[in-house]
């Protein structure tokens, strides 16, 4: 579904991502690890446009996204839950996640989506008309997760979605994540949780300095003795 | 069924304005119109329409986009001389001898549309280097255009000549068959209203659609707005635009309403009633995010300027206070602490005044303040 090759990504003179591939399979859920500066947000922006791409491709389902404008990349069917719960403060819920089908014009396909992240997420129907900035922090995580498949996208990108959340809270975004992939829904996950974020994946590829140290099945990697040292504290 | 009600609340809102005009007329037509009705309420009116699209057209930018902008003004000046240069070419061609009949009163709205036009590309080309930049940055590039835009009409070589000014040397706007008489402004009047509530007919419109829900979203949160396939630059770059096709409007009606054009009224150091910074102080005070709170502001604060001005109260003061009226500046910087203090978002905040919405407006602030009655009460009883 997704394939990246020979990436490369630069802030002025630093060289951030250093030629990565990696690649996405139709309804894999694949994390994507790595410590603070590894370069994690940084692919996840290459990807969907927010940043200049130095070299390298970047494809979804055989097309270059590289030549798409980033505004058009959404109607693609590559979502993206930005770091940090970004929601509309001012707006309800409701509101919210309607801003996420903003690309959609057909009214009918924009109800039928919202029913679809209101059985995903129950909580934010009965929250529905409230304002957002009001949320916790978990439903705030919820809600921009909601407003990303309001597009009902092919594939999911969510960078660090257990930033800033109390332990219990993560483990309920965790099983939220395990249940949209059970939907069918293709998903990239950045995280700084590796555990967890191990615990969940198909696949995983290890980020270090731009460069891709390490990669295979999730369970394999789990068990591996310098991932365990590295990002999981034994 | 949500679109029949917002077109029936156009309908009822413009009906009950126009009813309101009829009225107007049919009352100073009762009582006469010479005097204070001539010389002092239509002029006002003119003033107030121009400021009311002003300031209307600032809180696209400030309130709803969310982004600083000191350069209003500029566009207003664009706005103005296009109308000013453009009915003086026809004059001068000889399309309108006497100042009446049906091309005249064409002319003169096509001096208004061409102004908007003018000033809205002047936007759109200021507004793609300007709009990369964020707050503080922004402020100083908007004021900058502002200070820019004076300048460039002082030194346009067909500004300078022929009825417009060339510096701070005021001349008459009268050769040009705009800057209206009194007598115009009353025969005209109708023309400042008509073009006032279609303006902002076209802003409600514009809030309220598709591209108002976007900017809101682009105000609340850049990055999520990017993130749900909101092109935030070009959205901002709309917004500005739009906003500066308002702001050339007024400026085309203060060419009318008034009897000379200089560039230093629209300067940023200019003292009066037309800078910037005043703009701005009408919007805040309004509410940011509320059209009709700039209208309601933009008349308030026309209220004041004219009172410092030329009330007969201001010369009774004593020597110390009435010194501070002098300069008026002043007197805004302090209604503006005085707001942001007492009352941040602005008389209004993001409250829309409607009369088909009223009733049930007021049920509910009724309700609000019996139940924050009902909590003091609880309060007290629990000691």
């Amino acid at each position: 579904m997704l394939e990246i090759k020979d990436l490369n990504v630069f802030y002025g003179a630093i060289h951030a991502i250093k030629g990565i591939s990696l690649s996405v399979g139709d309804g894999e859920l694949v994390s994507l690890i790595g410590a603070n500066g590894a370069g994690k947000t940084t692919t996840l922006h290459a990807i969907s446009g927010l940043i200049p791409v130095a070299s390298g491709s970047i494809s979804l389902a055989g097309e270059d996204l590289r030549k798409v404008a980033p505004n058009k990349i959404i109607s693609m069917g590559l979502a993206h839950v930005p770091e940090g719960r970004h929601v509309f403060a001012r707006m309800t819920v409701e509101e919210n996640l309607r801003m996420g089908a903003y690309v959609i014009r057909d009214q009918k396909l924009i109800a039928k989506n919202l029913d679809m992240v209101y059985a995903h997420f129950p909580r934010l129907k009965e929250r529905r008309r409230q304002m957002a900035g009001t949320l916790s922090g978990g439903e705030q995580q919820m809600l921009a997760t909601g407003r990303a498949l309001m597009t009902d996208p092919k594939i999911l990108l969510m960078d660090e979605p257990s930033m800033g959340l109390s332990p219990l809270l993560v483990k309920e975004i965790f099983s939220i994540i395990e249940n949209l992939h059970k939907t069918g829904i293709t998903i990239l996950l950045v995280e700084q949780n590796a555990k967890m974020a191990l615990a969940v994946a198909d696949r995983a590829y290890v980020l270090e300095t731009g460069q891709i140290s390490m990669s295979g099945k999730a369970k394999d990697l789990a068990e591996d003795d310098r991932v365990r040292k590295a990002y999981l504290g034994a | 069924m949500k679109n029949n009600k917002t077109a029936r609340s156009y309908l009822v809102n413009t009906l009950v304005i126009a009813a309101a005009f009829i009225l107007f007329q049919v009352l100073t037509g009762l009582f006469g119109s010479e005097g204070d009705f001539k010389l002092v309420l239509v002029p006002s009116l003119w003033q107030c329409c121009y400021l009311i699209l002003l300031a209307a057209s600032l809180n696209l930018v400030l309130g709803f986009l969310g982004q600083l902008s000191l350069g209003h003004c500029g566009f207003m000046a664009i706005g103005a001389y296009t109308a000013a240069l453009i009915s003086l070419a026809c004059e001068r061609a000889g399309v309108f001898t006497d100042k009446a009949g049906l091309v005249y009163i064409l002319i003169i709205f096509g001096c208004i549309i061409a102004a908007g036009l003018l000033a809205a590309v002047t936007g759109l080309l200021v507004g793609i280097p300007a709009l990369r930049l964020k707050g503080d940055y922004l402020a100083i590039i908007t004021l900058g255009f502002g200070m820019i835009i004076v300048n460039v009409i002082n030194n346009l070589p067909f500004c300078g000549q022929d009825g417009l000014s060339q510096g701070s040397a005021a001349a008459s706007l009268y050769k040009t068959g705009l800057g209206f008489g009194s007598k115009a402004k009353v025969t005209y009047l109708w023309i400042a209203l008509v073009v006032t509530i279609l303006c902002l007919t076209l802003m409600f419109m514009f809030v309220r659609s598709k591209y108002g829900r976007a900017i809101r979203a682009i105000k609340d949160d850049e990055i999520a707005a990017s993130a749900s396939g909101i092109n935030v630059s070009s959205y901002k770059v709309l917004t500005f635009t739009y906003s500066a096709f308002f702001a050339g409007v007024a400026g085309a009606l203060y060419a009318c309403a008034n009897s000379s054009l200089s560039t230093s009224s629209f300067a940023f150091t200019n003292a009066g009633i037309l800078n910037s910074t005043f703009v701005v102080v009408m919007v805040v005070l309004g509410g940011m995010g509320s059209l009709t709170g700039s209208i309601v502001a933009a008349v308030i604060m026309f209220f004041v300027n004219y009172q410092i001005a030329n009330g007969s109260w201001v010369a009774a003061l004593p020597p110390f206070l009435n010194g501070v009226f002098k300069y008026p500046m002043l007197v805004y910087a302090v209604v503006l602490v005085i707001v942001i203090i007492f009352r941040p978002r602005g008389i209004f905040g993001t409250y829309e005044f409607s009369l088909t919405r009223l009733p049930e407006d007021v049920k509910k602030a009724r309700a609000r303040r019996a139940a924050a009655k009902a909590e003091r009460k609880e309060a007290v009883s629990h000691g």
